[in-house]
């Protein structure tokens, strides 16, 4: 497997006593859609902060491509992470976007400051992006003057900007009104269709089965069930996987 | 009467200036060394604002300005500098370390209100902790804190006049003179309508400075 992007094998992750992870493996190629479903507090978000360097793993491995993240539980030095922090991007459910800046200066902001490309430049890249995001025009807007799915797409942007190898999604449509999560996740139906590599923590199951490669459950802490959207959701063969899914109909 | 009384106000207007200049950056060091990982340097921090905040003003400006003498025998004609007397530098270091310790509280609730995601955003772009700090956390920090530091330098205008302790020929001082030499109310009445324009403008210009960061929430 050439385009592994990322690798994580036997990892976890305490908070005090709580085990929150417990010996998490995957893998994620390149060009993969992955989806993670599971009940609240199952360790989704957890996953995804350890994956992204805003938790640290207790122990186990994480590689992203060549670079070595963590080693059987020991971190690489800060410009190896710092240098990891290019590879990926992280869309939040609630946005985090600046609301200081400007829709144009969220996203050039570490274009010119990370990536140190000129304003003209770094203003290119933003401005196209927001069209492609829907947003031409809005340029000047500062995020409370945008609704949540602008916002949303405004963050989306803010990380494509950097060009990341890999995407994660928080649950990106959880602090969205019903309406506006669709204009969300077409906009992520897009970029699979441009294969760009996405980590995808949802609740929108139907949409997890239409837009990902791959489906993970996760309960507890580990991985419950892996596979094929039609066999993880359709099909099941765990139990916890059947439960949560008939109370999600039930819903 | 109203000329030297004009004089005082220069005076006063200048230590109003030098305060705020000085103990305006120093108050967010003191907040960092408050807010700091290391638990000595934490405390250490925390006990300096609590005595600056907790013993009278007047008494610090005379702690600094006989200190020199008192504690280490230094003739306080010696220690002008720039051809300043050492009486006017004294208030100048009594009330920028003392205001200090003030903004510094202020800096602290208004750093310790914006949320972790902000932080996180900032990480996961790869922004540099002082690129954090000084493009996202601090800027927002300002608009934040904006009435709080408004009630403090309003306070150090009126504070001011707590120069007269030293015989500084701030405004207070020379309208304290006046009004023996002329026995009449005038120089106080005087003084304290410049004292209310004074602090007229002051309030205004820092509407005027909330306004202009209005344009986000
Ligand atoms: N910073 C933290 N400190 C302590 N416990 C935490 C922290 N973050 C998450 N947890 C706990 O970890 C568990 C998993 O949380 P999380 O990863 O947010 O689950 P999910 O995203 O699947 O809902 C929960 O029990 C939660 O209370
Ligand atoms: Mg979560």
């Amino acid at each position: 497997m050439g385009g592994q992007i990322l690798t994580i094998s036997h990892a976890a992750k305490a908070f005090g006593g709580n085990e929150v992870l417990k010996d998490i493996s995957l893998g994620v190629s390149k060009g993969d859609v992955l989806a993670i479903i599971g009940p609240s507090g199952s360790g989704k978000s957890t996953l995804l902060r350890c994956a992204t360097l805003l938790e640290t793993f207790d122990s186990g491995t994480m590689r992203y491509g060549d670079l070595a993240v963590i080693e059987d539980g020991r971190y690489a030095p800060n410009d190896v992470l710092h240098q990891v922090r290019s590879r990926f991007g992280l869309v939040f459910q609630n946005f985090n976007l600046f609301p200081h800046l400007s829709a144009l200066d969220n996203i050039t902001l570490a274009l010119r400051r990370v990536q140190g490309k000129g304003r003209a430049e770094a203003e290119s890249i933003a401005s196209g992006l927001l069209e492609r995001m829907g947003l031409a025009g809005r340029e000047g807007a500062y995020p409370c003057e945008l609704s949540g799915g602008q916002q949303q797409r405004v963050s989306i942007a803010r990380a494509l900007a950097l060009r990341p190898q890999i995407l994660f999604f928080d649950e990106p449509t959880s602090a969205l009104d019903p309406e506006l999560t669709g204009e969300i996740l077409k906009v992520i139906r897009d970029l699979a269709a441009i294969h760009m590599t996405m980590v995808i923590v949802t609740h929108e199951i139907g949409f997890a089965r239409n837009v990902a490669d791959r489906v993970i459950f996760m309960a507890g802490g580990v991985i419950v069930e892996e596979g094929r959207p039609e066999d993880v959701i359709d099909n099941p063969s765990n139990d916890r996987t059947r439960a949560f899914l008939r109370n999600l109909d039930r819903k | 009467m109203v000329l030297s009384l004009a004089q005082g106000l220069l005076v006063s207007t200048e230590i109003f200036a030098f305060t705020l200049l000085f103990a305006l950056p120093l108050g967010l060091l003191i907040a960092f060394g408050r807010m700091s990982k290391i638990g000595l340097v934490r405390q250490i921090f925390r006990i300096y604002i609590s005595i600056m905040r907790g013993t009278p003003l007047m008494l610090q400006l005379f702690f600094f300005y006989f200190g020199p003498y008192y504690l280490l025998g230094i003739p306080l004609n010696k220690l002008g500098l720039f051809g300043v007397e050492y009486r006017f530098i004294s208030v100048i270091i009594g009330f920028s370390l003392n205001y200090a310790a003030y903004f510094a509280e202020i800096y602290r609730a208004g750093i310790e209100s914006i949320p972790v995601g902000q932080y996180e955003a900032s990480s996961v772009l790869g922004l540099s902790k002082s690129q954090t700090f000084f493009l996202i956390i601090f800027p927002q920090v300002v608009k934040r804190i904006i009435p709080p530091v408004t009630n403090e330098v309003i306070t150090l205008v009126k504070d001011t006049s707590l120069a007269f302790a030293l015989s500084v020929m701030e405004m207070f001082t020379i309208a304290k003179m006046e009004a023996a030499a002329h026995t009449t109310m005038v120089p106080f009445i005087v003084a304290g309508i410049f004292y209310y324009i004074f602090n007229f403008i002051v309030a205004w210009a820092m509407e005027r400075l909330e306004k202009s960061l209005n344009y986000y929430r």
